[in-house]
């Protein structure tokens, strides 16, 4: 995966060279492509936005209410593991500790119905401040090491939540009560999350054409040379990884009323951790889409297996089988291959155009939208 | 409540060594493939349920159901190392391979549960007990901690007493040169990843007979505190892993009198202030670090 874009821009400049006919008609049918790209996208996010208005039946819309945490779950995730290539397997932490500090607020300070959605912002912050030393000790070491701290300090909290008296031990804590008509009441919780989705997409975007995300692509592909080119890595990764729990955490609260209780087991769930890997994964670490794509795929095909089997364990064995396929089909990822694809083709009809023999080998490794 | 911390000093070394032998496969698979096996926790009940069916359905006695047992996981390791790992290329194939790892461990718990149900069980061993100057020390413990050196007596042999060993080491040295001296490095990582979890055979065997019982779900409990061993040890070091274990059970065991749940966030604790100060791990060297 290193140095998307650069990759890119190199393998068009080496096969498009400016031999005038072949060129123009390559740029306009990468235009005409920009064109249909656009379209599908365009369409798309309508079909998102309407969904819960044209599929109103309530075990459709929790589907989808779910689907829409793990999107914005999983672009949170590649904020931070897509771009530094830090692979956590502790997200659960956030996600858990966003649920809690919403639930223990919403207790303590005994709300009920709408009011208890300004406690939101807490669970955020709770999470943040959370990720802060958590990131301290475990971006201190790297590759498999960090990845086992993760789910070390994963397996603290969730003994913490098991543990402790105030978080309700196994039995939890219950959600107040929201006073929502029945047939609309999933609607809220999708647009909110769906809300929340699309600001972690934009700030992905934003961070990859940043400074900042440069830094943290630096890191990715040699941190040694990054910090030798002047990369300050313990506070860029810091801040990715903060900023990433932070997010995690709001959605962990959003979770809480939706499910209505917390529990230790469903709020730090390794298996949470795990889907948001293989997501993105699935769809292209490290780009701006992918992490949505693979979630809006893998996480409706991980409900339909729940509910289709209604035998729990055979349902689990299921999961496991489309994660390994996943692993073993498509290890590169949906858009990073789409896009190889497509270069692949566009530098061999160049090459036609210009009757050249030149072997056609563009291979842009992690080309993301 | 000095005989207390004895006693437990002295549980906690039993327990140790069979948690070490646990370990020395973890570790052994990441020496050689340079990826963590974290389906090792839910092999070692796989093991366990191995050994329980043999005992219960055919009345095998565990000891000897071993010599079943371990053929049977060895299998199931190099199976699992064919199928789903060696295929895993690219580069981001170390990763890769973890969540195929992981994966693996959820098909694993899954059929689990669905063949032998959620509730816990226990390998039944004699509660014959000797005494020793005022302490009782049940059988099964001591027999337990003698299987686990014995294994890890005979890995050691193996590594450093045969010419599959030297192939073994050369490759967790250097896997480049070990493949230009002729050294078949992909058979040696598939036999290394039998090995690796044909000790959870006799692992799951000595867990289940000496905790209080297990079930599908241990598996977190036992990767959780295997992964912090390795970790302590210096991924790689077998000496570690072996060192990391005792010490660290046996911590966990004595913190056990006072608080009961919370003696393994001792453990935890110490993986993360130990790594603080030494980020490769108490016996690691700094390539750890290394990316």
């Amino acid at each position: 995966m290193t140095g998307a874009g650069r990759a890119t821009g190199a393998g068009r400049a080496a096969h498009a060279p400016p031999a005038a006919p072949a060129g123009r008609r390559a740029a306009a049918s990468r235009a005409s492509g920009r064109i249909v790209l656009a379209a599908l996208l365009l369409a798309l996010a309508v079909m998102i936005a309407v969904f819960p208005l044209v599929f109103t039946n309530g075990a459709v819309t929790q589907i989808a209410v779910d689907t829409m945490i793990f999107v914005a779950a999983a672009c949170a995730w590649n904020i931070f593991s897509g771009y530094s290539g830090y692979l956590s397997l502790g997200h659960a932490i956030f996600f858990g500790s966003g649920v809690y500090a919403v639930a223990i607020a919403a207790r303590d300070f005994k709300l009920t119905g709408d009011a208890v959605f300004s406690l939101m912002p807490l669970a955020a912050a709770v999470a943040a401040v959370i990720a802060i030393p958590v990131g301290l000790v475990a971006l201190r070491v790297r590759r498999h090491t960090f990845v086992v701290i993760t789910i070390a300090i994963f397996f603290i909290f969730q003994l913490m939540a098991f543990n402790f008296s105030f978080t309700g031990g196994t039995s939890g804590i219950v959600a107040p009560i929201l006073n929502w008509t029945a047939a609309t009441y999933n609607d809220p919780f999708y647009y909110l999350a769906l809300g929340i989705a699309a600001g972690t997409i934009a700030l992905s975007w934003l961070i990859r054409r940043s400074r900042f995300g440069l830094q943290l692509r630096a890191i990715r592909d040699d941190e040694d040379r990054a910090r030798g080119l002047g990369v300050r890595a313990m506070p860029v990764k810091l801040t990715a990884f903060a900023l990433s729990g932070c997010i995690t955490g709001l959605l962990g609260g959003v979770w809480f009323y939706f499910i209505g209780i917390a529990q230790p087991q469903a709020a730090f769930d390794p298996l949470f951790d795990l889907s948001l890997a293989l997501m993105s994964f699935f769809g292209g670490l490290g780009t701006i889409f992918g992490p949505a794509l693979g979630a809006l795929i893998l996480e409706p095909a991980q409900q339909w297996l729940t509910i289709r089997f209604t035998n729990d364990y055979l349902s689990e064995i299921l999961l496991g089988a489309l994660f390994l396929a996943v692993i073993l089909f498509l290890p590169r990822g949906i858009l990073p291959t789409a896009a190889q694809r497509i270069a692949s083709r566009r530098a061999r009809s160049g090459d036609r155009a210009r009757g050249s023999q030149a072997p056609a080998v563009a291979r842009p490794k992690g080309t993301g939208p | 409540m000095v005989r207390e911390i004895l006693e437990n000093t002295v549980d906690g070394i039993l327990s140790g060594g069979v948690y070490a032998l646990m370990a020395v496969g973890l570790t052994l698979i990441f020496g050689v493939l340079d990826i963590i096996n974290v389906a090792q926790g839910i092999l070692v009940i796989t093991g366990a349920y191995l050994s329980y069916a043999l005992s219960v359905h055919l009345h095998i006695g565990l000891f000897l159901g071993l010599l079943i047992t371990i053929p049977a996981m060895f299998l199931l390791g190099m199976v699992i190392h064919l199928a789903f790992i060696r295929p895993l290329g690219g580069p981001e194939r170390t990763s890769m391979s973890l969540l195929a790892c992981f994966a693996v461990a959820i098909i694993i718990e899954g059929a689990l549960y669905w063949i032998f149900g959620p509730n816990f069980v226990v390998l039944k061993a004699s509660n014959a007990s000797i005494r020793i100057s005022g302490f009782y020390l049940t059988d099964i413990y001591l027999y337990a901690f003698a299987l686990a050196v014995a294994l890890v007596a005979a890995i050691y042999l193996l590594l450093y007493r045969t010419k599959f060993g030297r192939s073994v080491r050369a490759t967790m040295q250097d896997q480049t040169a070990a493949r230009l001296i002729g050294i078949n490095v992909n058979r040696v990582a598939t036999l290394t990843f039998g090995i690796g979890v044909a000790v959870t055979a006799a692992g799951g065997m000595a867990y289940g007979a000496t905790s209080g019982g297990f079930n599908p779900n241990s598996g977190y409990d036992l990767i959780s505190r295997l992964l912090a061993i390795v970790i302590l040890g210096g991924l790689g070091s077998i000496g570690g892993a072996l060192a990391a274990a005792v010490l660290m059970i046996t911590i966990e065991s004595v913190v056990d009198i006072w608080y009961p749940n919370w003696a393994i966030v001792v453990f935890y604790a110490a993986l993360v202030l130990v790594l603080t100060f030494r980020p490769a791990g108490l016996f690691g060297r700094a390539a750890v670090r290394a990316q």
